[in-house]
């Protein structure tokens, strides 16, 4: 391993710039003559726009334009689209309302998009935006979705009873029958908790028109730039691909929030040939909270069968999912395939049957959030398996281990087959790492202070590295998930790699820089990435569901096979050897058998000068190309044990230790590797312990700041002992699994199985808030006084 | 952020004259109460009275058995005061609960109790400690100060100029925050001045800060958490809301004031 390369801990390139100011975000960006856009939003859940008076706001200082729905539709601008089609059992396909940029006719949320202010300046624009007279019928808002499925209160015409889609998957008669011979089966009512992604950069746009090339630039917050301006141009009909760049500069963060195709950077793109300037919008925190899709929030029924010895014969699940007001870009697919093919986790389990209702209420939307899915499954699969080992009197490693799959590849009841994995292995170490051993110990040291000490498992599996396009084609995706690379090698052989992949966060600048410099033996700094821009960048998926490593880096490592297979041409050409006796090693080219060899980047100046090779068939330069469609998902797993304190008089849960071992395959920079992990269980942690939207019965959101939206801070946490074991992945060049949702998935569970073992009962639910642990703990004070 | 006027003055005459020359208008003190909700365009005053430029506003001493602390002092002041730590050291620590960082080194007393947001850490200490308020044109104690949410017994052209605090024996807060806000969500203050005794509570009332008279009675008994023990607060006139319910804030304030007891003790 050289000081660079694969699995060396690099300093990440790019935190100088992050961490002195000098990244450059979409707000950090200015166009001549530019505008700026306030929303007007819907104050209300539910309600029908009877009218939209402008005149006042039209009348206000600075004022350039007031743009409403009627605008839209006039210049045939299509609405935002969910690009994943999912099917009833009865394989009809989903009730999709529409889901205009701007209103027509309804609002279906606090926040939704009523108009659009331009003017001169921002504090011009929200003025202006108090001034919009709408005039509003207001209709009953529907927040809880068991109250929507009655369709009392019917939000789109298209789904009458509020519901999106009836699904299922899974073998129905094989997994009753497993359940009518089970021994014993195990039942929980889960609430999977609404989450507010929170980004540290909240999004923002600037729309900008040239109409001497008639040519749209939107400049934007996204994780995948590519399929921004395909759903713009193709969908929503902005303009075509080749009049439409989009630029996704710096990128302060997504966790999912990001991937989609929002009302507001539509508005700017499309209103800036319309005022004829280019129209910035900033979000602020507030207006983050109220149209920013949600993650998760399901309400899931959920059955373990077990025979007599404690070996899992069946699960069943009846999942109701929340979709919002408007289903988001990806938003069905989330609940049903990110969701169900993951709930066999780490078990043979040999029947699963999954149904799930995707439900609409007139709540913001909801869609992919870090994990999406995944994380919803785990949660399931690792509580139903601690209360089945509990109700049984079972060791919950024990049961665990006893249902492990051990042998790959393992072909699971809901479509995914495992390639390779040690599930054993894993809880081994993070058990030795979390002394598992001295619990008992520490626990009784807790009682003797009055608190109650509990121990929690997770053991978690996840699909990542997304997707086979075929797969998800069959699926119902309206995209193929492969990844691009360019590798363009300049004459004196520095290296410029252009990827669709996104980075926002995850420090791609040095982990892909890292493959170079180990592939080509060129020093990191010798290599820049280039992403984030459609004139750039030919084409790209983007960033999301840990696919950058397994299937972006897998994009480019196929490239630099093409590069190093020219390079030898070339060399061959340069050192007047045969091809095949050219070998490529450390950064040089040399003539096997003897001294003869020359460094990349005088092969790369002999690759451009040509001299060598004049007139012959070898075509001069040496720049590559690459697109990688993976094979099969890949399938991080890994157990995290929470260990943790309750206050029974505060209700206060202190987490005291927290042992993370994942196996991410090869990890090409195990120091950010472990800052994902660090990061994901303090979102997970979030989750389990402080996260929860709330809306009032009206629909008005009462989290919409950070006065009462909880985050997780860095002292509720405690020092993360973090450990790796490796099963590489067989699907990839690089043995990648993906690492950037295991600690978001993982950490629910383990946090609630460690709350409710320091408990003695099952009756907390997400977020276990201080308030909710107090009262759990009420009902335990009695049996811990007698004990 | 709506326009508004602003103003420096140089004295406290000046501030109040502009004070009462501006209907509806602010005086900024700290601001990081103020300068938020403006931000959020939940407060909107035509005019801002900025005392940073007021000479003399600012600065802790004592006086007699007193302790007295200027309008324009901040809590990162207060909090690290050697003057404070000798004289009432559970006000120095309940001084560094406030916030964070940044808002304890610009956040000020006056500006604290001149606010009285129900969840503020310095009404429950001024209360608990029998503070005087000392304004402008009047000295107000505490218990005659702040007369609800956010509202105070300041009249219009009224200014806070310092607050003065008895030293007491002992003295201590404990505070649970709010998860989310880290706001109090029960703050109490406790205090012991010979054989008087006060516990005032921020953060659960549903009128402010208040004192709660029955800790009070059970721990003039004797000066002890177990005097609390069995000491169940009832849950009227408490404050419910997502993040607690009436009935756990009134469970809260007997736990906070148990541990401040015990902390006072231990002073």
């Amino acid at each position: 391993m050289s000081a660079t390369g694969i699995g060396a801990p690099v300093r990440r390139k790019e935190d100088f710039r992050f961490i002195t100011g000098k990244g450059q975000y979409t707000d950090d960006i200015n166009r001549p003559g530019q505008t700026y856009a306030a929303f007007v939003r819907s104050p209300h859940a539910h309600a029908v726009i009877k009218s939209v008076d402008a005149s006042a706001a039209l009348a206000s200082p600075g004022v350039v334009s007031v743009l409403t729905g009627q605008d839209l539709e006039a210049d045939k601008i299509g609405g935002l689209i969910c690009g994943w089609m999912i099917h009833n059992k009865d394989g009809s396909p989903m009730s999709a309302g529409a889901h205009p940029a701007l209103a027509v006719g309804k609002v279906r949320y606090v926040g939704d998009h009523v108009a659009v202010v331009i003017a001169e300046t921002f504090a011009q624009a929200r003025d202006a935006a108090e001034k919009v007279m709408v005039d509003y019928d207001q209709l009953p808002a529907v927040v809880d979705m068991n109250e929507a499925l009655t369709g009392k209160t019917v939000i789109h015409d298209v789904a009458p009873n509020n519901r999106v889609y009836d699904w299922h998957l899974g073998d129905k008669a094989a997994t009753d029958a497993a359940f009518a011979r089970a021994k014993h089966v195990t039942r929980l009512d889960i609430v999977n908790n609404r989450l507010a992604p929170n980004p540290m950069e909240p999004r923002a746009a600037i729309g900008d028109y040239d109409s001497g090339q008639e040519q749209f630039t939107l400049y934007t917050t996204s994780q995948n730039p590519h399929v921004a301006r395909l759903v713009l141009s193709a969908f929503i009909g902005i303009a075509p691909e080749h009049k439409l760049r989009v630029i996704a500069p710096d990128v302060g963060g997504g966790f999912g929030s990001k991937i989609f195709i929002y009302a507001e950077e539509t508005v700017c793109v499309w209103a800036a040939k319309k005022v004829g300037r280019p129209v910035k919008w900033v979000s602020d925190r507030t207006e983050a909270f109220l149209a920013d899709a949600h993650g998760r929030d399901h309400l899931t029924h959920a059955e373990l069968a077990t025979d007599e010895r404690g070996k899992i014969l069946g699960l069943r699940v009846k999942t109701k999912a929340n979709l919002g007001a408007y289903l988001s870009t990806f938003s069905s697919s989330v609940p049903t395939y990110l969701y169900a093919p993951l709930l066999s986790g780490q078990y043979d389990i040999p029947a699963i049957y999954a149904e799930v209702e995707g439900v609409y209420t007139t709540t913001a939307p909801v869609d992919a959030y870090r994990g999406a899915g995944r994380p919803e499954a785990t949660f399931v699969v690792e509580r139903l398996v601690e209360v089945a080992a509990r109700e049984l009197g079972q060791d919950p490693v024990a049961f665990r281990k006893k249902n492990f799959i051990r042998k790959f590849p393992h072909q699971t009841p809901v479509i995914m087959a495992y390639d390779v994995g040690d599930y054993t292995a894993s809880l081994d170490k993070a058990m030795e790492m979390a002394d598992v051993k001295g619990f008992a110990r520490r626990k009784r040291e807790s009682a003797r202070k009055g608190k109650l000490r509990g121990l929690g498992y997770s053991a978690y599996i996840e699909a990542c590295g997304i997707a086979p396009s075929a797969a998800v084609g069959s699926l119902g995706a309206g995209v193929g998930l492969w990844e691009s690379a360019e590798v363009r090698v300049n004459p004196v052989g520095t290296v410029e790699v252009l990827t669709g992949s996104h980075s926002h966060g995850q420090g791609h600048e040095t982990t892909f820089a890292q493959l170079v410099s180990d592939r080509l033996g060129v020093p990191i700094d010798q290599v820049a990435i280039v992403h984030g821009d459609t004139d750039k960048v030919q084409f790209g998926m983007g960033t999301y569901g840990s696919r950058s490593g397994a299937v972006g880096m897998s994009a480019i490592s196929k490239a630099l096979d093409k590069v190093i297979a020219k390079g030898k041409k070339v060399a061959a050409y340069a050192m007047e050897a045969s091809e095949a006796d050219i070998e490529f090693k450390d950064g040089r080219f040399s003539v096997s058998g003897t001294d003869k060899s020359l460094a990349f980047g005088e092969v790369a100046l002999q690759a451009y000068i040509a001299h060598k090779f004049s007139g012959q068939e070898l075509e001069p330069g040496l720049k590559e190309g690459a697109f990688y469609d993976p094979t099969n998902f890949t399938f991080p797993s890994g157990v995290h044990i929470c260990e943790l304190e309750i206050d029974p008089e505060t209700g206060v849960t202190t987490i005291a230790r927290w042992t993370a071992v994942d196996d991410f395959g090869t990890v090409i920079n195990p120091m950010i590797v472990e800052g994902q992990v660090h990061g994901g269980i303090a979102q997970g942690v979030g989750q389990a312990l402080f996260e929860g939207v709330h809306y009032d019965a009206d629909g008005q959101l009462v989290t919409a700041s950070y006065m009462d939206y909880c985050m997780p801070r860095a002292d509720d946490l405690p020092s993360f002992d973090v450990g790796t074991t490796s099963t590489p992945c067989p699907s990839n060049p690089l043995g990648i699994k993906g690492c950037g949702e295991a600690g978001a998935i993982a950490s629910p569970p383990a946090v609630i199985n460690a709350i409710t073992d320091a408990l003695g009962h099952e009756h907390i639910a997400m977020p276990a808030t201080p308030q909710a642990v107090w009262l759990a703990a009420q009902r335990r004070l009695p049996a811990i006084a007698a004990e | 952020m709506y326009a508004f006027s602003y103003h420096q003055p140089k004295t406290v005459r000046q501030a109040a004259s502009l004070l009462a020359k501006n209907e509806d208008g602010k005086i900024l003190a700290g601001g990081q109460t103020l300068l938020p909700t403006m931000k959020q365009r939940l407060a909107a005053p035509p005019a801002l009275i900025d005392l940073s430029k007021v000479e003399g506003l600012s600065g802790i001493e004592l006086k007699g058995r007193s302790l007295v602390i200027g309008a324009m002092t901040k809590h990162a002041h207060v909090a690290t005061s050697e003057i404070v730590r000798q004289a009432i050291p559970g006000l120095a620590d309940m001084a560094g609960l406030i916030g964070d960082p940044a808002v304890r080194n610009r956040g000020t007393i006056g500006g604290s109790v001149a606010n009285n947001d129900p969840a503020a850490d310095y009404p429950a200490a001024c209360l608990a400690l029998g503070a005087t308020i000392i304004t402008n044109m009047r000295k107000v104690p505490a218990d005659q100060f702040f007369t609800g949410l956010f509202e105070t017994a300041l009249e219009p052209g009224e200014v806070v100029v310092k607050v003065a605090f008895p030293i007491v024996s002992k003295a201590a807060y404990a505070k649970f925050r709010n998860p989310a806000s880290r706001y109090a969500m029960v703050g109490v203050f406790v205090a012991k001045r010979g054989s008087d005794i006060r516990v005032a509570v921020t953060g659960a009332g549903a009128n402010g800060v208040f004192r709660a008279t029955a800790l009070e009675e059970a721990l003039k008994k004797r000066f002890s958490p177990k005097s609390l023990d069995g000491i169940s607060m009832p849950a009227t006139g408490i404050n419910g809301d997502i993040h607690a319910s009436p009935e756990y804030r009134a469970h809260l304030i007997t736990v906070m004031a148990k541990r401040a007891v015990t902390a006072a003790i231990g002073k």
